[in-house]
């Protein structure tokens, strides 16, 4: 039966409350005991891996749809400006087929408001001819003063978002009685995505339906935003979305491009493909923004933390969103007296977008690396002081955790962390050693709506059916895995069709480390109504009752210890199909549901240079039941190397007088290569959560980059005594923070104030 | 017109001055499996063989190429690097993968008996921003198996 309920909802920490229907079997179905199963929990390789390594899978780049044109977007040279635009002349050539201006569409902007963003656009038969009708449109440019510095922003209340105040307990009293009281001021600069497929959608009207072809982490959201921006009922929007070369959280919209390719297609009534380059990627796509964070925290003697304070400002740029950089400060430690408050300065820059763990990597940053200059004032041993202030339950809402298994965690990054002395006493000449850790915190319990139909032919093979997307995190073959698991089916037997908002049902948004604990959950439950149906089937075809029989290892089984293959049944089926429907179920009220880990990282620094080379990370995260323990250590190594580029080599730079954005090319903005990466241990607990859904799964996409940067940061301070508060640590940051250290030791001063 | 030497066939095309290999392969022949993700030789997801050198298709006019063999990774969809990229999760959103088995395939060619440095070396122009560097750097070294 179909059932209405109304649920709380989390998308990176975002709660909203909703109405969800929720039909099929989720909450009916017990979970797998723990461990590897047939299918489930052992490693398989991609069923997309063949296709994407030969080059035949077909990226929204790679469309060529007949009569497609390809647009060209004008951009504001200016951080802020008046443009009037006269499209006139390109209008006048044959080969310009299409030409908009602000007033044609709603992302083209009369006063642009940062570097890049979009004026104008045309679109011609090829990219060539667009770029070069773009030279045709004249614009008068009335330069307008940019707001560039947070802190003036933030002082003439110029806000995106309200600003966040956040108090638990009585932080001043606290302090008071406080034995010791550490504080510090820590930056962190703007990084890009630089997903390898840049922003791009081709779209074109097919009668009355609009089709959207688009790189994308939300299929439905960008159907649900552009049929409320058009007007059109939902059903009138397409959304295809097969294969997507990476997001990492800058893809969860429309995009200005899209909005510029549908109003060029319907000016032109071709089919338009607007791709960004790489240089307008980096302008305009989205950015982690930077921070600020004055933080300070006072503990007892024994360490036990009594109160912690966090003034944060996110320096979002023009538009998006103000972040979660306090989650970390109020989540992560049982400390009874927190204050935070939270600043999202709005400025003429390219707007921020999510990306990988918005907030939390920035946040945990600060924090963890201030608990260690707090464990160096103490004397205590830095594990030892995270074990000390464990929190066993959330005090933010005062709601139990659904799973928590950070302890184990712990336990299980003891080996590691005793490598120090070793690790230590490898130093050699400039070359100093030393390690350090990080404790992990962050949501990834998903939820719904999510809904999924699994098909069973008579071939005896299964396809789950959702209008989701894989964004190279493996997602088509989890969710073969689980439905293989439920049927007993080999995995070779189960495929997963996905990416057509026209040719499935409602899927998550791949955002939030959401998308196996939202999705599993469905598939599992459309899995067993299909194999309840085959039973069904089966207890008529035997003149047996249906509860006596089960299905295992492709076999029907009963209770009395006959057994028949699955074809048996499925050969009876013809052309006629098996159809199961499952539907996501909501997350357990009134607790709440969370991912937790510990790296420890292990460095090098050359004290002469500052070069700084991280050797070792061991990562341990639980996530609840791991699917596909292959991708999920790839998706824990991807995060960590992340982690690296933003802990020591990327930054995007702006001119501070101009606000023009310096950084768009790769060789200017600095992605790790191969040759940076150290040797990555991984280590998933594995322990499903028993009150989560019938898998027990959590989200692994962000857990493995909150605490990295945090990590090595901790491992540089062991290492060498510098005490680094800004990333990335390039090598003057690193050569000033070892003057310091230098300067302190000659004063014989004590770490911290 | 040109005559363009690819994966073992012959093609003509005719492409206006300035065009780019990559153009060429993606643009007139749907040659797709070659990406584009920079468009100015800083990541390598454009690179294929000339006369099994590795190079940056979205940086060679195509007029420059001349009786040089193209090889992109449709030539080498066979090759046991594919098979070797799969089996150790070299890939997550595969867009960077061709051009790294382009590159892979001629360092294999070049150098049969490769170190871990060597693979290390040899593919840091290949950019993966999904970072399945582990893995790749495992494919290659097992490409044999």
């Amino acid at each position: 039966m179909a059932r209405l309920i109304r649920t709380e909802k989390e998308v990176e920490g975002k709660y909203t409350e909703q109405w969800v229907v929720v039909e099929g079997e989720d909450e009916a179905l017990d979970q797998w005991p723990q461990g590897p199963r047939a299918v489930v929990g052992t490693p398989a390789r991609r069923q997309d891996g063949l296709q994407r390594a030969r080059g035949e899978a077909e990226y929204t780049a790679d469309l060529q749809l007949p009569g497609t044109l390809h647009a060209a977007v004008l951009r504001s040279p200016y951080a802020h400006a008046r443009a009037k635009v006269d499209l006139t002349r390109a209008r006048a050539t044959g080969w310009v087929r299409g030409a908009i201006g602000p007033g044609d569409c709603h992302v083209l902007q009369e006063e642009p408001s940062f570097h890049g963003a979009p004026v104008a656009a045309v679109a011609a038969d090829s990219l060539r001819e667009a770029r070069a009708g773009l030279e045709l449109i004249d614009i008068e440019w009335e330069e307008l003063e940019p707001l560039l510095d947070p802190e003036e922003a933030v002082k003439r209340e110029s806000f995106v978002d309200d600003t966040r105040h956040y108090s638990r307990g009585d932080v001043e009293a606290a302090f008071a009685e406080a034995d010791v009281v550490v504080e510090g001021e820590f930056r962190t600069q703007v990084v890009l995505h630089n997903a390898l497929e840049t922003h791009q959608a081709v779209c074109r009207w097919e009668g009355e339906t609009l089709e959207v072809y688009i790189s994308t982490q939300f299929i439905w959201g960008v159907r649900d935003s552009i049929s409320s921006q058009l007007g059109l009922p939902p059903d009138r929007v397409r959304v295809v979305c097969n294969y997507m070369g990476g997001g990492f959280g800058a893809k969860n919209s429309p995009g200005d491009h899209t909005y510029i390719a549908i109003a060029l297609a319907s000016q032109t009534g071709h089919p338009v493909h607007c791709a960004l380059t790489r240089r307008e990627e980096n302008l305009a796509a989205g950015n982690r923004n930077a921070t600020s964070q004055r933080l300070r925290a006072g503990a007892r003697s024994d360490g036990t933390l009594v109160a912690l304070e966090g003034e944060y400002v996110n320096a979002i740029g023009w538009a998006g969103f103000n972040g979660p950089t306090y989650g970390p400060i109020e989540m992560l430690y049982a400390c009874e007296n927190v204050r935070t408050v939270t600043y999202g300065a709005k400025l003429n820059l390219p707007p921020n977008a999510a990306f990988r763990a918005p907030g939390f990597v920035e946040g945990t940053f600060g924090l963890e690396c201030l608990l260690d200059e707090l464990a160096g004032r103490l004397e205590l041993d830095p594990l030892e002081l995270r074990r000390r202030n464990y929190a066993d339950k959330d005090l933010v809402d005062d709601r139990p955790f659904s799973s928590k298994n950070l302890l184990e965690c712990y336990d299980r990054a003891e080996p590691h962390w005793a490598r120090r002395d070793e690790v230590r006493a490898r130093s050699e000449g400039p070359w100093q050693r030393g390690v350090g850790l990080a404790s992990q915190i962050w949501y990834g319990g998903g939820g719904p709506p999510s809904y999924a139909w699994v098909r069973v032919g008579s071939d005896t093979r299964a396809t789950v059916i959702t209008a989701m997307q894989d964004i190279g995190t493996g997602t088509r073959t989890a969710m073969a895995q689980i439905a293989a698991e439920e049927l007993g089916l080999p995995l070779e037997r189960v495929r997963c069709e996905l990416g057509d908002s026209a040719r499935g049902p409602y899927a998550s948004i791949s955002a939030g480390s959401s998308t196996t604990p939202s999705m599993g959950p469905a598939v599992r439950a459309a899995a067993a109504d299909a194999a309840r149906q085959l039973l069904e089937i089966a207890a008529q075809r035997f003149h047996l009752e249906e509860r006596v029989l089960s299905l295992r290892g492709g076999q029907i089984v009963s209770a009395d210890g006959g057994s028949w293959p699955l074809e048996e049944i499925t050969g009876l089926l013809e052309d006629a199909q098996i159809l199961g429907k499952g539907a996501r179920g909501p997350n357990p009220a009134g607790m709440r549901v969370l991912t937790f880990g510990i790296q420890v990282a292990e460095v090098a620094v050359d004290v002469e240079t500052g070069e700084v080379v991280v050797e070792r990370i061991a990562a341990i995260h639980d996530v609840g039941r791991v699917i596909n323990p292959l991708g999920a250590r790839s998706q824990v190594e991807g995060g960590i190397i992340q982690g690296i580029g933003h802990t020591l080599s990327e930054a995007r730079l702006v001119d501070p007088v101009s606000g023009k954005v310096l950084t768009q090319t790769l060789d200017a903005y600095k992605l790790p290569t191969i040759a940076d990466v150290p040797e990555i241990v991984t280590d998933l607990l594995d322990i499903p959560d028993e009150h989560l859904t019938n898998l027990g799964s959590k989200g692994l996409g962000e857990p493995p980059i909150v605490p990295t940067a945090a990590a090595i940061v901790n491992a540089i301070r062991d290492a060498t005594g510098a005490e680094v508060h800004e990333l990335p640590v390039s090598r003057e940051a690193m050569l000033r923070a070892l003057a310091e250290a230098r300067e302190r030791e000659k004063r014989g001063a004590p770490a911290a104030v | 017109m040109l005559e363009l030497k690819i994966n073992g066939g012959t093609y003509e095309v005719d492409p206006p001055v300035g065009q780019t290999l990559a153009e060429t392969l993606r643009g007139d022949l749907g040659l797709t499996g070659t990406k584009v993700a920079c468009g100015e030789g800083h990541c390598g997801a454009c690179t294929v063989q000339l006369d099994g050198v590795p190079a940056l298709s979205c940086i060679t006019l195509v007029h420059t190429v001349g009786e040089r063999e193209v090889t992109t990774i449709e030539g080498l969809r066979d090759h046991p690097l594919v098979d070797a990229f799969v089996r150790a999760d070299a890939l997550q959103c595969g867009f960077c993968t061709p051009g790294q088995i382009v590159s892979a395939a001629a360092l294999v060619e070049a150098e049969p008996e490769l170190t871990a440095e060597r693979v290390r070396h040899a593919m840091a122009g290949n950019l993966c921003r999904c970072g399945a560097y582990p893995r790749i750097e495992e494919a290659i070294l097992s490409w044999r198996d």
